[in-house]
């Protein structure tokens, strides 16, 4: 752990020799300590959501984001009642669900949408009931709706830790999840493991999610597992494209949304949102495939 | 079944021509030999299967010809479906169904609405689960030999808005063969470029798939098949939603693939050209009522019992 945290502090260095060539206005609130784990934590999280955020977006997993991310609030409860790092138990109970909404999809007539309503509301209310036994509502609204301020070390080197696996995995099974999200049944038909493929990209979502906790928190990340994929989906048309355009909405949302909450002392988590949506209303109207230059499409005929 | 003599039909439409151009590892004299239907060619499906190499023309062509090794290869179905039963939750979509498709044949799926014609692709292809009895892929259970079995799926099932390209579908076509660890190389590549040009589609490889036309998007996943270098290819409604020039371009490439020994399943919904496309077809309603050669199973009688009473002129345009 001490190694991995001089690596950290080795990652914010390289990132403040880049702020520090931009003008001080801009530069200036990333002096203090608690900006700058503030800032690598937003970076990480905006590129690692940015990746995953095209796969979600593909995939029409929004609900499903939205689901684990609300999941994972008992296990932040409980790890915190065990002294555990808030990671490890908002990623067990966070993928403990996903098991269980795919588990009640595949063997009970329960159909997806409700299946994921059920589980993640059963998963919160669990959690808010503990929190509000063990903790104060600040601590809940900093679950909620994110501190990234206030992220410490340790925390920082947790996300940095799921944020590189993600990566790695993301990006070695990338032609699995390619095939996976635009034809699972060639996928199946050829001999991939489908069922390892879906359970592989939940873990993934329920990792990032985890990562994502400290800087936006609960309730937005969806946001950010979202606007990213979608705004990059007005742009291009194709996913390493639609890959890269989204790494760099998220991570320069991230990033600016940060500086703007500090400035206009304001939520961050919040702001971090408001700008990646900034981000996508224009791409949405101007983009491409946006509304004013949607290129013509044949549509396929009714059968 | 006459066939129509390859070179013959070379000369007549432009289209094949252009289309098969890589295909021409045959010389000029060996097009023109019609073999029919009955003539084996399993000796020359097996020898790719085998060869390490990618593209499915080159020299292994002159095999092609050879006759086979053994008269009894003849004799293996490419699909051979047995006592075959599927069920949605406890509604039996197919019913007992024995079929086989012989090596070589377009053979058509033909049925009303919700006969199971989907079905029975799927069930080949154990995307869904079989209730009872077996299929066979050249005599071995589908999981040995599923990379000689290529899948264009229906239109409708495709989301066209996905951001890809031509060329990134027909790289698809790999996949299989590349297992999880390994990468499409260099080579797969330019095998996935050579079965876009086979198909016609030069100009389009880096078009988003939802920009192209029906037929386009058919060729498109034609390639795909293509690509995985299958000896038998299972369409599921080929001709829903593209124009007539379109369609006939598209049974011209089927009648090619049957011409190099391909095996062709086609789902199907027009009755007025049944008789003109395929040369086998199979009547489904939840059972099988007949398959056989077109000319003697495609007959009023038959019709009536796979449609019952619902059959108008106007349906068979659906």
């Amino acid at each position: 752990m001490k190694a991995l945290e001089s690596l950290v502090q080795t990652l914010i260095d390289i990132v403040m020799w880049f702020v520090n060539l931009l003008p001080p206005v801009l530069s200036d609130p990333f002096q203090y300590a608690f900006m700058q784990r503030a800032l690598l934590t937003s970076l990480v999280v905006g590129v690692i959501c940015g990746v995953l955020s095209c796969y979600i977006v593909l995939k029409r997993w929004a609900l499903l984001g939205d689901a684990v991310s609300h999941a994972v609030l008992p296990g932040v409860a409980i790890a915190y009642l065990l002294g555990l790092p808030f990671s490890v138990g908002a990623f067990i109970s966070g993928a403990l669900t996903s098991l269980g909404i795919g588990a009640l999809e595949r063997n009970t007539r329960i159909k997806s949408d409700s299946a994921m309503g059920l589980m993640f509301t059963g998963a919160f209310a669990l959690g808010v009931v503990i929190i509000s036994r063990i903790a104060s509502s600040t601590h809940l609204m900093h679950i909620l709706f994110g501190n990234v301020l206030g992220v410490r070390m340790e925390a920082l080197t947790w996300t940095v830790l799921a944020g590189a696996v993600t990566l790695f995995f993301a990006f070695r099974y990338y032609k699995e999840f390619l095939l996976f999200s635009f034809d699972p049944t060639h996928a199946s038909a050829i001999g991939m493991n489908t069922a390892a493929i879906h359970y592989g990209l939940m873990l993934l979502l329920t990792l990032t999610i985890v990562a994502s906790l400290e800087t936006v928190g609960i309730v937005l990340v969806v946001a950010m597992l979202i606007i990213p994929g979608s705004t990059a989906n007005m742009l291009v048309n194709s996913l390493p494209r639609m890959i890269a355009i989204s790494v760099a909405v998220g991570a320069v949302s991230s990033a600016l949304g940060l500086y703007l909450s500090f400035l206009l002392n304001v939520a961050s988590g919040g702001t971090i949102v408001l700008v990646t949506f900034a981000f996508f209303v224009p791409a949405l109207v101007f983009g491409p495939n946006g509304l004013l230059f949607r290129r013509r499409r044949i549509t396929v005929a009714p059968a | 079944m006459p066939i129509v003599p390859h070179a013959a039909r070379l000369e007549s439409d432009m289209i094949v021509a252009n289309v098969w151009e890589p295909l021409a590892g045959v010389k000029p004299v060996d097009r023109g030999v019609d073999r029919g239907v009955g003539v084996p060619r399993s000796r020359w499906t097996k020898e790719v299967t085998r060869s390490p190499s990618i593209g499915y023309g080159g020299n292994t062509m002159s095999d092609h010809f050879r006759p086979a090794d053994s008269p009894l290869d003849a004799l293996v179905p490419a699909i051979q479906v047995s006592d075959l039963t599927v069920a949605y939750d406890d509604t039996p979509v197919l019913w007992d169904i024995d079929l086989d498709v012989p090596e070589g044949v377009i053979m058509g799926i033909i049925g009303p609405n919700g006969a199971g014609k989907s079905t029975l692709i799927k069930a080949i292809l154990g995307i869904v689960p079989i209730a009872a009895g077996s299929v066979r892929v050249f005599g071995s259970p589908f999981r040995r030999n599923r990379k000689r079995v290529g899948y264009i799926p229906q239109r409708t099932s495709v989301d066209w808005d996905f951001p890809t390209t031509v060329f990134d579908v027909v790289l698809m076509g790999c996949y299989g063969r590349l297992g999880w660890i390994r990468r499409p190389s260099r080579r797969d590549r330019d095998a996935a470029m050579e079965a876009i040009e086979t198909v016609g589609m030069s100009e389009y490889a880096s078009r988003q798939i939802g920009e192209l036309s029906g037929g386009q998007q058919q060729r498109t996943f034609l390639a795909r098949a293509l690509m995985q270098q299958s000896d038998i290819y299972l369409m599921d409604e080929p001709f829903q939603g593209v124009d007539a020039l379109t369609e006939k371009a598209i049974v011209l490439l089927l009648r090619d693939l049957k011409h190099h020994g391909k095996t062709v399943v086609v789902v199907h919904h027009d009755l007025q050209t049944v008789e003109h496309y395929f040369d086998r077809i199979a009547m489904l309603n939840v059972r099988k009522i007949a398959d056989g050669p077109s000319r003697e199973v495609f007959t009023e009688e038959n019709l009536k019992r796979t449609y019952g009473g619902q059959l108008t002129p106007v349906q068979t345009a659906s």
